[in-house]
């Protein structure tokens, strides 16, 4: 007797990168259930505030319920306080939202970067309750275990082992940065079967935000 | 009006048919500082009167955007006017979230005017449903308890939808009227007196001679004082020529005043004119005399 799944994984993967005044976030726009392509050109990137970029992969229902959620408290927060959100607050306020759905939780992997009230960079990981960690790079989605070891390794960022304990943000500079996420990008292709398409990436800067599209393998 | 025995609650009938403490509230907002509000086809415009409590203190908000394409500018109880901002603030978001589109300013005005009305005139129904728990229905139709007093606050809702732009002016007996041109609050008739003679053009009007008509109108509610960037506030909403959305937002002090300047030279600049020429005819004629 089959039972009515509530969830379905669309795949897709995440990525954000945080640099000392840069911080740059990827997804490729692939949309698939089971063996089929839905759709090769569907958006994962959501731009919640000025300073602030949500990249989610998973159930997509989930994701546009989860956006729309978002986008919601804030506009309140903005009515509120006179000023757009920054992002260890739109952090905290994802985090808050995915646990509020504890026991039906968000089938939604997120990814949350921006730029701090310092204009740092920042990014923020989350699993599908609203457990988060801000650190400087990282990956979600069904390409994420092929990505994250390759970031590790190439991003020369500071070890989580090192005493006193650093600031997590990649030396890169920004160019090096969106190369090495391309590079990252195509080999997670190669294997991933949900991973391809096209790569939408978002770089949010002092100078705002702008946004990159690279072709990626279609198979 | 005078105190009579039919003025203790908002449920009483007068033998006339008046309801005492609603018109009462309406004189609420006939004591709060001026507001004036204009449209055009593709724009609206809001300005109040920023009248400080005291020396001591600074003024109240009176200007409020409550989504990206439509605000409201209050007068009376200003409490009151947060409270009711809130609330549309909240019906905006939440009609966007449900629709994916903007709430048209028509039926935001109704929200306002419905609200109004239950607050005015609840009926609490107790209902018992099976298997839930008892609940209380609001009706706005007759009377049963009422505890609550009605909105001392009137809203000039101000906004732009598919339509074009809007301009509402809503009471706190929940009577909403749409207008070209309004002005409430104390001194207001002079504002009024002021956009009677000037409101048929208005449809055509450019965004910024809309703002200067509001801000002329906010003027003759001062009454000689002066006016400056300080003692006003001003906001637009509107569709700019290429389609895009102008949002709702206050206009910054600096422009305002830069308006205010340009305002009033103009105003001077034509008398200066006859006088020096009246200066050369008497210079003409002393020549001949001056034998």
């Amino acid at each position: 007797m089959a039972r009515f799944d509530p969830y379905e994984n669309n795949g897709g993967t995440c990525v954000a990168v945080a640099g000392a005044d840069y911080c740059v976030v990827a997804a490729d726009t692939r949309l698939s259930v089971g063996y089929s392509i839905l759709s090769r050109d569907h958006s994962k990137i959501a731009q919640l505030a000025d300073k602030c970029v949500l990249a989610s992969s998973g159930f997509q229902g989930d994701i546009k319920a989860l956006q729309k959620n978002l986008a919601a408290k804030e506009l309140i927060y903005e009515h509120n306080h006179n000023k757009k959100m920054s992002c260890p607050a739109m952090a905290q306020l994802l985090s808050n939202t995915l646990y509020y759905k504890r026991f039906f939780p968000y089938y939604a992997f997120n990814v949350l970067g921006g730029l701090d009230s310092e204009g740092k960079g920042c990014v923020f990981t989350y699993d599908a309750v609203g457990s988060y960690e801000r650190t400087g790079y990282s990956a979600q989605g069904t390409g994420s275990t092929l990505m994250m070891p390759v970031l590790d390794n190439q991003l020369k960022s500071p070890s989580p082992l090192l005493l006193p304990a650093r600031d997590a943000v990649t030396p890169l500079s920004e160019s090096e940065a969106v190369d090495l996420v391309k590079d990252v990008f195509a080999s997670a292709t190669e294997r991933d079967i949900y991973t391809g398409d096209r790569l939408e990436i978002v770089v949010i800067n002092s100078s705002g935000t702008h946004r990159e599209y690279i072709e990626l393998r279609k198979d | 009006m005078f105190r009579n025995q039919y003025d203790t609650d908002v449920t009483t009938w007068s033998p006339q048919g008046r309801l005492f403490q609603v018109e009462y509230a309406m004189e609420a907002v006939k004591q709060g500082s001026a507001c004036v509000g204009l449209r055009s086809s593709t724009h609206a415009v809001l300005a109040a009167a920023n009248k400080p409590a005291s020396e001591l203190s600074s003024y109240q908000r009176k200007v409020f955007r409550v989504a990206e394409h439509a605000g409201v500018a209050l007068a009376g109880l200003t409490a009151d006017g947060r409270v009711l901002s809130r609330f549309l603030r909240n019906e905006c978001i939440n009609h966007s979230f449900v629709y994916e589109a903007p709430l048209p300013i028509s039926r935001l005005a109704l929200r306002l005017a419905d609200k109004a009305q239950l607050r005015t005139l609840p009926k609490y129904a107790l209902v018992c449903v099976k298997n839930f728990r008892l609940r209380e229905l609001l009706i706005p139709v007759c009377t049963q308890r009422s505890w609550k007093r009605p909105y001392g606050v009137g809203l000039l809702v101000a906004g732009l939808d598919e339509t074009g732009a809007h301009l509402y002016y809503n009471c706190p007996s929940g009577n909403y009227f749409e207008y070209q041109a309004f002005a409430i609050g104390s001194r207001s008739q002079a504002a009024k007196t002021f956009l009677e003679r000037r409101f048929e053009g208005y449809n055509d009007y450019t965004p910024e001679q809309l703002i200067k008509d509001a801000l002329s109108a906010i003027k003759e509610t001062l009454q000689g004082e002066k006016l400056t960037s300080a003692n006003c506030t001003v906001a637009i909403v509107g569709r700019k020529d290429d389609g895009t959305i102008e949002p709702f937002q206050m206009i910054d002090a600096t422009r305002i005043q830069e308006i205010i300047d340009s305002m009033e030279a103009a105003e001077e600049a034509p008398p200066v004119e006859p006088s020096s020429m009246q200066e050369e005819e008497r210079t003409s004629d002393a020549a001949p005399m001056d034998i």
